[in-house]
């Protein structure tokens, strides 16, 4: 009988392709791995029991910090199961403001997604292509929000403001030129909407350009094409969502399946794989791209011609605008109400969910009736998916442990939580 | 296929009967509350059999109901003094009991069924043990292995039947279960440099507890109607 040797391997929690802190300790056998023990936690915030602590709107921003790189999904999850325990709906326009920026949010998403994915398995030209395609996603982040990033947009009963009619611009400075600056304005002379409305007409093409550098890649494929196989029943199993759950060839997208918002009225697919493995991923969250770019043009659409309020006027628990408080007497009293206690909301329970660009999203939220949640809990769908990632890695080499945590399109910001 | 809420609801009750009971929610939402010794039966129940087919445990969430419903300021009337913001609150430590209160820990399972379309939320107590303990739907539902290692690491609740049950988000070596109620917001120990040992220590935490916005519960009624609700009206 031969002698059986397996090692253990440290890998991170400082490491370029761990996508943060992940610590995974292989058992491995030569370059073949046995197991592999995710170690999770090191970015752990205890944001819920945060979130327990303080009112709720104060709680929105925080939620920005879960999954970094799609920020305004994880709000749009905590918005929905307040307005659920509320009772209220936004109004029309606020809804598709949110889908708009849902979808701008999972191309934001997926863009990051690919360029890393493809930068650990060794694709680098694909990273500059993807960043040079979601500055211009988070101009449109800063227009509407003022902060590239962590938005703090969406409020229980709409949307903070409605989309500014002008576009930020680049000013000269010693770096850059009058000329070069005249031409970086030149798409930002219009609206928020204008400027979407070109980037949904070069989109296309810009994912075109990914796939001629992927798609058929020889090397690509070799990295990608049956490593770390999920079955479809074994993704149901482990509670897989979203691409990773479509890609073993299930079709279930909560847009689709249980329609919050307005997406019932939307015209878009669902892609789906089947192998179940990295490569269809791959394809299922390029397709996406193309489907998410198509609803936002449908989006565009619609709030060009339907202008309307974009919060409800319900002053018990939106605050009334900086004008109406500094000549109303009631007005200041509901600012001040709102500001230094909050609304509080009926005792009870909820769970709403949505199509996160990794996967169901979901908040569960315990109310008893007091101006603080009693209990917040965030079901992350990355946490499940890292879950599986022992189960994923077994018996594939060291190199595709970095092919699979980039399948799974983790961050930690949710998964620690 | 969609099943409706009401449609699923009559068929656990003919299944189950009085195992499981039904809590009244505002939202439209179906929750059934049973005996955390039923679970494993329900749960495999619920899994196979084509009338529910649950064939995904989407979360499994840890519940302290410690401070449910209680108040930090009162509202009731008119309070001669303001609200202290260097509110003093005397840690609750039950951690040494014999015996929690029956109904402080619960254990809340959200199920999604993608065959019928259809979600169920099952709650358990976890009973007067100290440390409580019930049941791991691991082998039923695999994706329970993280969300019960993080329910017992957050709530110190164990899980008989798990294959490994470690801590999770907590760092190495920590102590206590921070997502009790008990358990202070700023958490009991901090880290700091130590020039003299030349390494990271531990101490116990040197800043003062704070509330900023005191806990209040208004019920007054003010959502009634938004809710369709005729009892706030009185």
């Amino acid at each position: 009988m031969p002698e059986i040797q397996t090692f253990t391997m440290n890998f991170g929690p400082q490491h370029p392709a761990a996508h943060g802190v992940l610590r995974l300790v292989l058992e491995m056998d030569g370059e073949v791995i046995h197991s592999a023990d995710p170690h999770v936690g090191l970015l752990h915030r205890a944001t819920e029991k945060l979130a327990e602590s303080k009112p709720y709107n104060q709680s929105i921003g925080y939620m920005d910090r879960l999954d970094y790189i799609s920020m305004i999904c994880n709000e749009h999850g905590y918005v929905l199961v307040i307005e659920k325990l509320l009772g209220i709906t936004p109004p029309i326009r606020a809804q598709y403001i949110r889908v708009l920026f849902d979808e701008i949010t999972r191309i934001l998403n997926h863009l990051f997604w690919l360029g890393a994915h493809g930068l650990d398995i060794g694709a680098m030209t694909i990273f500059l292509y993807c960043f040079r395609e979601r500055e211009d996603l988070m101009d449109i982040y800063e227009a509407v929000s003022g902060t590239r990033m962590h938005a703090t947009y969406y409020r229980p009963g709409g949307v903070y403001r409605d989309l500014p009619e002008a576009m930020p611009k680049y000013q000269a400075s010693k770096w850059r030129s009058k000329k070069s600056v005249a031409k970086l304005n030149a798409i930002r002379e219009g609206s928020l909407l204008d400027f979407i409305d070109a980037f949904t007409v070069k989109f296309p093409a810009c994912v075109d350009q990914y796939e001629n550098l992927l798609t058929d890649n020889r090397i690509w494929k070799q990295r990608t094409v049956n490593i770390g196989v999920v079955p479809p029943e074994r993704a149901l199993q482990l509670g897989f969502t979203g691409p990773m759950l479509r890609g073993s060839g299930v079709e279930w997208d909560l847009r689709k399946k249980q329609p919050y918002e307005v997406y019932d009225q939307l015209d878009f697919d669902i892609p789906v794989g089947t192998n179940g493995d990295c490569y269809d991923r791959y394809l299922v969250r390029v397709e996406e791209m193309r489907q998410s770019n198509k609803i936002v043009k449908q989006c565009v659409d619609w709030l060009r011609e339907n202008p309307g309020p974009v919060m409800l006027e319900d002053r018990k628990i939106v605050a009334p605008t900086r004008v109406e408080m500094k000549d109303d007497m009631e007005s200041l009293i509901h600012h001040f109400k709102l500001f230094t206690e909050g609304y509080c909301v009926p005792a009870g329970e909820a769970y709403a969910a949505i199509e996160h660009p990794k996967g169901e999203f979901g908040v569960y939220m315990i109310s008893d009736g007091a101006n603080k949640p009693y209990r917040v809990k965030i079901r992350a769908a990355g946490f499940a998916h890292l879950g599986a990632m022992s189960e994923m890695v077994t018996g594939h080499m060291l190199a595709d442990v970095v092919a699979v945590i980039g399948t799974q399109d983790i961050v930690f910001g949710e998964i620690d939580r | 296929m969609s099943l409706s809420n009401e449609t699923l609801a009559a068929r656990i009750d003919a299944r189950f009967g009085q195992k499981l009971t039904r809590v009244d929610s505002t939202c439209g939402e179906l929750t059934y509350q049973l005996d955390k010794d039923d679970l494993i039966e329900v749960a495999r129940a619920l899994r196979d059999e084509p009338d529910f087919h649950f064939e995904m445990l989407i979360d499994v969430c840890g519940v302290d109901y410690l401070t449910y419903g209680s108040d930090e300021w009162t509202t009731q009337s008119a309070a001669g003094s303001g609200y202290s913001r260097g509110v003093e609150r005397e840690p609750v430590i039950l951690d040494e009991a014999d015996t929690f209160d029956p109904e402080r820990f619960a254990v809340v399972y959200h199920l999604l069924s993608l065959r019928n379309n259809a979600r169920l939320r099952l709650r358990i107590f976890t009973g007067d043990a100290n440390p409580p303990i019930v049941k791991s739907v691991v082998d039923i539902w695999n994706s329970a292995n993280w969300f019960e290692r993080e329910a017992f690491d957050l709530f110190g609740i164990l899980f008989e039947g798990h294959p490994d049950l470690r801590r999770i988000l907590t760092d190495y070596g920590f102590i206590g279960h921070p997502f009790r109620k008990d358990f202070p917001l700023i958490g009991n120990v901090e880290v700091t440099y130590d020039p003299d040992k030349g390494r990271v220590v531990y101490q116990p935490v040197t800043i003062e507890p704070r509330t900023l916005v005191p806990k209040v519960i208004r019920d007054d009624g003010q959502y009634s109607a938004a809710l369709g609700d005729e009892a706030g009206d009185a």
